[in-house]
């Protein structure tokens, strides 16, 4: 029935056109047809997805739905859109916390709700485009394009330091991409073609890939963010919006391990596997020492910024950790890699949204001002305590199975690895427990607090849909693996093809 | 059979689950009443199926059955399976939950009468029973690791259950914490089990265990360990911290900050002893190990003695029992530790009836003395309260193990096993073992005489103390009855009978049994009570409780005298050997000022200053000074041109 649909396009440009009559509407709509117009045009984009989904051949490793169309002949380059299973993952999850963040949006924000909403869409259509784009330039300018509207997002909705963290996001995302820019015309140099597919096939020099993986690694690392590269998330998440935040956090700092998914570890097999211990190290860093960070945090969004940065520890851990172990290892270690970038997605976001709420609420995001809230909010405490257990890594939420998988393979090849993995099983626990204890119990001090009333329908609507996902991949992973095994399956076989020469 | 074992143990399994989820989503619309009856009810139904499966499984001795429900995850060849294992041990340990837990719910209703939350408290315990019967029932690594962190959670919710208390939301805290650590060495043993055994079914590993019994692990190269030693003792720091063994006893005295029946429900009966079942299932793989056997038996004995020194010097009513809960705890340890598995599980179900029956009766002191916990401000009670003194009693008996009573059993039987057993360190916790009996005898009397007996040292004017409801009293006389006969009852079933009621369930290398050896000397359960007068640890039980007498009941000052005698012991004993104080000191303090250092200085000071910022300060500095050659007066650039030819035609001249 879909098969000459043109879906993945559709993915991509409904939500432009949908930003579009959103910022032509608003002359003459009131704000409640905005916010309906906004909710349905991000309902349809997830419901669209759901074809994407049944369509899609779980057995095979194509690419598919794949469309291609000459963009600028001269050069070769295509508008060449394909994906396998870690990109469909990938765009169910962008097209799910949009919807999140858009119904959530409705009563977050306070001005020029037409155009929040129309960046949001925006941000959605570049970030799917991202995920899948099959030629490296088009790859290229959604990864630029993205950073527009989430630099408009922070720009102007942003707190009293928007300005500073706004452009301190721009430069630095603009120095790993221009890196990254540089490796893709060397990649085209030497393959003549911009297809990410050819590139796959290339054998290089040694201190070629070496190179390119510089230049990758800068352009990724950034925007994942890795340990000393991190500074700008604070910043960002800070001023950011309620939405900013769970955007960024749920969907952005995916977008950098995907880099590494699809780029370096594919066309870098020697390279990476040199920088393995590095990037392992690395990883540890994000697990233990940003996670001791996050330990002393006051400010709640500094706190989940660096809880952000620890969880994506897993995900760089279990990418880089292939090349010491056999392949049923590396596949649970890969694959728990990628469960860990999506499974993330969930309860920061839940947890981002609710801090954004809160700041929206008392207009203060610090500890110190909250406490006691158990007492009058019993059900936001009840989805709050939801996310925190996904955030330590409870078994039977989305936030174990990565971990788990990760920490499983790690055992394999290190077992001070491994040990120093599972460490976050207490830091983790520290700190989201200590920051619960410090907004959920106690006394209430604050006058401010005392007058709030527990969340309406709308919003546990929003957080229902968090907390059912984070259920249902905490109790049956599976559902989500079996869209995975396949295209894992082939990456790993293009990653470690040398490794076993 | 009408109904399918797999139905019987669905309805165990899901009805508190069923009931939990009722009482917390929908407390509001059922109410108080509402909830009480939707919890209690659906915890019948569940013990009422268990004691059918117990029937079915142990007495009419059907076959253990494994129930695989679905496929968790399949990466690469691992498969991880979630199922259901019902066997004697499963149905015995389900038993025991659900039946101390249905007549704790029956006796929350009376001790959490004047409390708001009740809905969310009957929640809570629904939900710990269902993740406490996941937890026994489990028949591979993932589900009992649901079961295992399930507890621990629920245990944090109950300690921290009055949460504008500060105290309570910390020990809840504490409580969480340090059982995290353990599981750190929970999961790399479920790690270590997939990894090297491919699967987390617990069949599949044990049918390898042999086979890979001499098998080594690589920790870096040239230094390796026995891979059996390796995993048993990760399971045990999972059992460690989970059955608060020394060092990682720390939180169970803070737990006491929950309500009294949570403290009889998971901080003796069922919670604490999941590390115990837990390394009697493992046994498989503890037996090729006699390292871990004997680091358990060693830590064990330790625990036991250390612990039961510990509780003599408590004023608290809770607390005493809080540490007799923790030596006990190191009892069953040692019964795991010498092999004796099944004396280990023997003193569990002894212990989780007559702890259950002291704390419950300890609440139900607390209540008729308007929630004072202090001993000090007690005494003579007995009048005022005789059947919660009598039930005390009973329970006391069983403590410190004087016979017929249900403790007497089990704990002599691990005494013998350690006294019989061939593991390294075996003679030393023998004496520890001995050793223990006797504080166990002395802080048991010494909070039994202090709360029962004596004068009356509170206003007796103002507080008039009189028995609790018989919601209170019906639990304690329902829990009293095993807390006497259960020992008599079960002891040549459970170790002496070839087969055991426990069947298959636990395994023994060949020569290692010491339950075997001591069978020789065994001659039924009357035999064993009349002859106890000929053992060492009758005489100092005897000796234990005419301590306590002389010292709390003839001679109250002979106890100040003693204090003053051993001063500094005594000041050990009361900072608890200073472990609370350490942890504060190192973890605590440690990570707080590691944190803070890394985020002020590392972080904010050198990443984001002098980097970052840093260097686009000093691309502004640079550009700063590059600016002033551009500055748009025609004056300068007249100057430095003629400035130019000067130079260039110095050079010019200079060349030449």
């Amino acid at each position: 029935m879909f098969e000459n649909t043109p879906l993945l396009s559709m993915l991509i440009w409904w939500p432009i056109v949908a930003a579009c009559l959103l910022l032509f509407g608003n002359k003459f709509c009131p704000e409640s047809i905005i916010k309906k117009w906004a909710v349905l045009a991000s309902l349809a984009e997830l419901l669209m997805c759901i074809p994407l989904y049944q369509n899609f051949d779980t057995n095979s490793y194509a690419m598919q739905f794949q469309e291609v169309r000459n963009w600028i002949p001269t050069y070769g380059i295509h508008y060449a859109l394909g994906i396998d299973g870690i990109s469909l993952a990938l765009i169910l999850l962008t097209a799910f916390t949009t919807f999140i963040v858009v119904v959530a949006s409705c009563k977050l924000v306070k001005h020029n709700i037409a155009q929040y909403m129309a960046v949001f869409l925006i941000a959605q259509a570049m970030m799917i485009g991202v995920f899948a784009a099959l030629d490296a330039i088009l790859f290229y300018v959604f990864w630029e394009a993205m950073l527009i509207p989430m630099y408009l997002a922070i720009g102007i909705w942003g707190d009293k330091q928007r300005a500073y963290a706004a452009i301190k996001f721009f430069i630095l995302m603009f120095l790993g991409s221009v890196l990254m820019l540089v490796a893709i015309l060397y990649l085209h140099q030497v393959t003549n073609s911009f297809e990410i597919t050819k590139f796959y096939e290339l054998v290089l020099p040694r201190h070629t890939e070496l190179w390119l993986f510089a230049a990758f690694f800068i352009a990724f690392a950034i925007k994942l963010p890795l340990w000393p590269l991190h500074t700008w998330l604070l910043d960002m998440h800070t001023e950011s919006p309620a939405a900013g935040s769970v955007v960024l956090a749920g969907l952005m700092l995916k977008i950098g391990v995907y880099g590494f998914v699809r780029f370096s570890l594919p066309i870098l097999p020697m390279a990476n596997k040199i920088m393995a211990p590095t990037m392992i190290v690395l990883a540890l860093i994000a697990i233990i020492y940003v996670g001791m960070m996050a330990l002393v945090q006051q400010d709640m969004k500094k706190l989940m910024a660096y809880s952000s940065i620890a969880h994506m520890g897993f995900a760089v851990l279990g990418c880089f950790m292939i090349y010491s172990m056999g392949s049923d290892e590396a596949y649970m270690s890969f694959e728990g890699a990628v469960v860990q970038m999506i499974a993330h997605a969930f309860n920061t976001g839940g947890l981002f949204l609710a801090v954004g709420m809160m700041q929206y609420w008392i207009g203060s995001r610090n500890l110190k001002d909250w406490g006691g809230l158990a007492k009058t909010m019993p059900i936001f405490a009840a989805f709050m305590m939801l996310f925190a257990l996904s955030n330590v890594g409870f078994p039977g939420t989305s936030g174990f199975v990565g971990e788990f998988m990760v920490i499983v393979a790690a055992f394999h090849t290190n077992f001070g690895v491994a040990l120093l993995a599972a460490t976050t099983l207490v830091i983790a626990a520290a700190y989201t427990l200590i920051m619960y204890k410090k907004i959920f119990f106690g006394q209430m001090t604050n006058h401010k607090v005392t007058l709030l009333k527990d969340i309406g329908m709308h919003e546990i609507f929003v957080f229902g849909l968090l907390s059912a996902a984070i259920i249902f991949i905490g109790i049956y992973p599976q559902g989500l693996l079996e869209i995975l095994h396949a295209s894992v399956g082939h990456l790993l076989s293009n990653s470690l093809a040398f490794n076993s020469i | 059979m009408l109904i399918s074992i797999k139905t019987l143990m669905l309805i165990t399994l899901l009805a508190p689950l069923l009931g939990g989820v009722t009482a917390g989503i929908f407390g509001k619309n059922i109410g108080k009443r509402g909830a009480h009856a939707v919890t209690i009810s659906l915890m019948g139904l569940s013990f009422v199926a268990s004691l059918l499966l117990f029937k079915t499984i142990l007495c009419d001795q059907a076959l253990k059955q494994v129930f695989s429900l679905y496929s968790w995850a399949i990466s690469g060849k691992y498969h991880l399976n979630i199922g259901l294992l019902v066997d004697h041990l499963t149905v015995a340990m389900m038993l025991v939950v659900t039946f101390v837990s249905l007549f704790v719910h029956v006796y929350s209703i009376g001790y959490m009468k004047d409390d708001n939350s009740n809905q969310r408290f009957f929640s809570y315990m629904s939900l710990f029973t269902f993740a406490m019967l996941c937890l026994v029932s489990a028949n591979d690594f993932i589900l009992l690791f649901f079961g295992w962190e399930g507890v621990g959670l629920v245990s944090y919710w109950l300690i921290g259950f009055w949460y504008e208390k500060e105290s309570a939301v910390l020990g809840g805290l504490k409580a969480f914490i340090v059982n995290r650590v353990g599981d750190i060495g929970f999961l790399l043993a479920i790690a270590c089990a997939i990894v090297y055994f491919g699967s987390a079914d617990y069949a599949e590993i044990f049918s390898q265990a042999a086979s890979k019994s001499s098998e080594m692990m690589q920790f870096y190269p040239g230094v390796s360990f026995s891979l059996m030693t390796v995993m048993s003792i990760l399971l045990f720091i999972g059992a460690a911290a989970k059955s608060a063994q020394v060092p990682l006893h720390v939180w169970l005295p803070e737990s006491m900050e929950g309500p009294t029946p949570i403290s009889a429900l998971i901080h003796a009966a069922t919670m604490v002893t999941a590390g115990v079942y837990m390394l009697c299932r493992m046994s498989p793989i503890l037996e090729y190990s006699s390292t871990a056997l004997s680091i358990v038996l060693v830590l064990g004995a330790i625990t036991a003695l250390s612990m039961g020194l510990i509780a003599i010097v408590q004023n608290d009513i809770k607390r005493v029992i809080a540490y007799s809960t923790l030596s006990q705890l190191g009892y069953m340890m040692m019964g795991v530790g010498s092999t004796a598995y099944a004396a280990g599980l023997f003193h569990l179900f002894t212990h989780a009836c007559f702890k259950a029956l002291l704390f419950l009766a300890a609440g139900s002191v607390i209540l008729g003395m308007h929630h004072e916990q202090d001993m000090r401000r007690m005494g003579g009670l007995w009048k005022r309260m005789p059947i919660t003194w009598l039930t005390f009693l009973i329970g006391a008996l069983a403590l410190v193990a004087v016979p017929p009573f249900a403790g007497f059993y089990s704990k002599d039987s691990i005494i013998e096993a350690v006294h019989a057993s061939m593991v390294p360190g075996a003679s030393f916790a023998y004496v520890c073992a001995l050793l223990g009996v006797f504080v166990t005898a002395v802080y048991t009397f010494r909070a039994f005489f202090l709360t029962f007996h004596g004068a009356s040292r509170f206003d007796t004017k103002h507080l008039h103390v009189k028995e609790s409801s018989w919601v209170v009293i019906v639990p304690l006389i329902v829990l009293a009855i095993p807390s006497i006969i259960l020992g008599a009852m079960t002891i040549t079933p459970l170790l002496y009978q070839t087969p055991s009621i426990l069947g298959d369930a636990l395994f023994l290398l060949p020569g290692r049994d010491v339950l075997f050896t001591m069978q020789s000397e065994f001659h039924g359960a009357l035999e064993m009570t009349l002859l106890s007068v000929k053992t060492a640890s009758f005489w100092v039980t005897i000796a234990g409780i005419v301590c306590a007498v002389y010292c709390y009941l003839i001679q109250p000052k002979a106890a100040a005298r003693i204090k003053q005698y051993f001063g500094i012991f005594y000041q050990l004993l009361m900072v608890k050997y200073g472990f609370d104080a350490f942890n504060q000191q190192v973890f605590v303090k440690g990570a707080n000022k590691f944190g803070q250092f890394a985020y002020q200085v590392i972080d904010m000071k050198w990443i984001d200053g002098f980097w970052v910022n840093g260097v686009a300060a000093r691309w502004m500095h640079l550009s700063k000074i590059s600016r002033q050659l551009h500055s748009g007066f025609v004056g300068r650039y007249a100057l430095s041109m003629v400035c130019g030819l000067f130079a260039l035609l110095a050079l010019v001249w200079v060349g030449i």
